[in-house]
């Protein structure tokens, strides 16, 4: 193995901090600018937030299911079982929907992303692209950009539903509650502070899994082993700065709203 | 000079008779080793350079920074008048579309079908549909790959992969074109093939050109021939005759160590030149 110095290892991670943020910066500029790839944007809205749909219906269904079986256990102790329906409702559009939503996609697109722009970049097609005077950033990563970031909010709507009829099944048909009773709590105890934390945190996550994935294939060097690398570091970088960004915007949001 | 260069402007740069490119003291390393050391040199318009030396000389590198792919630690490039370090990153790719560039290993995009391949730069410049479609067939007429239209990319063979590159390349009628070892890892009768179009280009069209060869056989061949366009192939250049236009640039360890023509280079006193070339 390898050593390198400190110094060299803190020069790295600042060159690499630098590079994403450029990355990112381009990215978001052209959205604002000429030429614009719409038929890129629409192409990768089907790939991310169409193809994304069966894991994300499952993952929120069953979570919803699980989140109500564990929460009934726990109000019985406390004879609040009717409260089930406001547990699994607040869980799900607050947290669970938002984060599992986009660690799921996460999973699916980060690595995706990474494995065909680092397949690009490694065989020279990036570098062929640039030489046919396109930019890389703007007809790649920006069409990602904006096509996770939209179809992400609207698949966490959907995780959310799944995950809170999930949890009205499981309540119904095993634990024996009311089904009026469970979406009439889980209703009454929504406010609108809870929709924007809800919704807004996809919003970041769209954001992180776009750039990262992008970020890690074009950075991508070594061949076929390098791809695999990247799609592995996009995988697990996103996922860690989804997890940390959701704490933060959290934070934010109780500092907004209040608890 | 021009400052501001795209479309009719490099027309009137061309006429002024300068350098389409002009290297210099460009130096560039990677990893604290120099790849290039001082170069300077500059091509002509109408010009065909062919650039020699051992493998790992820092030829592609060279070719890369003629593109503006990568940027020189040092020195000055300057591409149709204009250096590359001063102009805007949407100055340059504007500036890249009258570059075609053929890569070592084609780099063709694989998701993509052979008319789309060709027709990518014309797509980007939203030219009527009906019109790319003329064009692209007439392109792949000129690499005699017309056949091929729908197929992609991995259903073709190395060489026929080459000679869609070259047809992507020439698509938009570009004013200076780089070629990056066009013939590497095929079999000398593909080779031949594709320096015929390579001569059939110079020759027909009077591009600027700068290419990347590993194979003596294969320079001497464009200095020695021309294509004829009444028998529609390329043929020796009579009395032993010389192409004018083709000119040698050899790299040796990051240096240039010969830099003239057809002439020069064969009767050159230099050691390792003569060496090199035997």
């Amino acid at each position: 193995m390898k050593f390198v110095s400190p110094e060299a290892y803190a020069k790295t991670i600042v060159a690499s901090m630098q590079e994403y943020s450029l990355l990112c910066a381009r990215a978001v500029s052209n959205i604002f600018s000429r030429p614009r790839y719409i038929a890129d944007v629409f192409t990768q809205m089907d790939s991310i937030g169409v193809g994304s749909l069966p894991i994300v219906v499952l993952t929120g269904f069953f979570t919803g299911c699980v989140l109500a079986l564990q929460s009934a256990t726990a109000l019985k102790e406390f004879g609040a079982v009717n409260m089930t329906g406001r547990l699994v409702t607040l869980s799900m559009v607050k947290e669970l929907g938002p984060v599992l939503t986009g660690l799921m996609v996460s999973g699916r697109n980060a690595s995706g992303m990474a494995s065909e722009l680092g397949s690009m970049k490694v065989s020279e097609q990036i570098d062929a692209m640039r030489a046919l005077g396109t930019d890389p950033v703007r007809k790649l990563v920006t069409p990602r950009l904006v096509a996770t970031v939209v179809m992400l909010f609207f698949l966490t709507i959907i995780s959310d539903a799944c995950g809170i009829g999930g949890g009205a099944l499981v309540s119904v048909t095993l634990l024996k509650l009311n089904a009026g009773a469970f979406f009439h709590t889980g209703y009454m105890s929504l406010w609108h502070g809870d929709i924007v934390e809800g919704l807004t945190k996809p919003l970041f996550s769209g954001f992180i899994i776009a750039t990262i994935g992008c970020y890690y294939g074009l950075k991508t060097t070594g061949g076929t082993r390098g791809v695999g690398r990247s799609t592995t570091q996009a995988v697990v970088a996103s996922s860690v700065i989804i997890i940390f960004v959701d704490f933060l915007v959290t934070q934010l949001m109780i500092g907004i709203f209040g608890s | 000079m021009a400052e501001t260069l795209v479309g009719p402007q490099i027309s009137e740069f061309l006429a002024t008779g300068q350098p389409v490119v002009a290297f210099k003291n460009v130096s560039i390393g990677f990893d604290g080793r120099t790849v290039l050391d001082e170069v300077s040199f500059s091509v002509a318009h109408g010009e065909t350079r062919i650039l020699l030396g051992p493998a790992g000389g820092g030829k592609s590198v060279l070719m890369k920074l003629a593109n503006g792919l990568i940027e020189p630690d040092s020195g000055e490039i300057r591409i149709f008048g204009r250096a590359l370090g001063e102009i805007s990153q949407r100055e340059l790719f504007e500036m890249r579309a009258h570059i075609g560039m053929v890569f070592q290993e084609s780099a063709l995009f694989d998701s993509l079908n052979v008319e789309d391949n060709v027709a990518y730069r014309l797509e980007e410049e939203h030219v009527d549909p009906k019109e790319i479609h003329e064009r692209v067939v007439e392109a792949l007429r000129f690499v005699e790959l017309e056949k091929a239209i729908d197929k992609f990319p991995s259903e073709l063979s190395g060489g026929m992969q080459r000679r869609v590159s070259i047809a992507r390349a020439i698509i938009s009628r570009p004013d200076l074109i780089l070629y990056d070892s066009p013939t590497g890892g095929l079999d000398p009768i593909t080779s031949a093939t594709i320096i015929e179009l390579i001569v059939k280009q110079r020759d027909v069209s009077h591009t600027t050109c700068l290419m990347i060869t590993n194979r003596l056989q294969n320079a001497f061949t464009l200095a020695t021939h021309r294509y004829n366009l009444q028998k529609n192939c390329m043929e020796r250049i009579p009395n032993g005759g010389i192409d004018p236009s083709t000119k040698f640039l050899v790299l040796h360890e990051g240096r240039i160590i010969f830099d003239g023509t057809t002439l020069e280079l064969t009767h050159t006193q230099d050691p390792w030149l003569r060496e090199y070339l035997e």
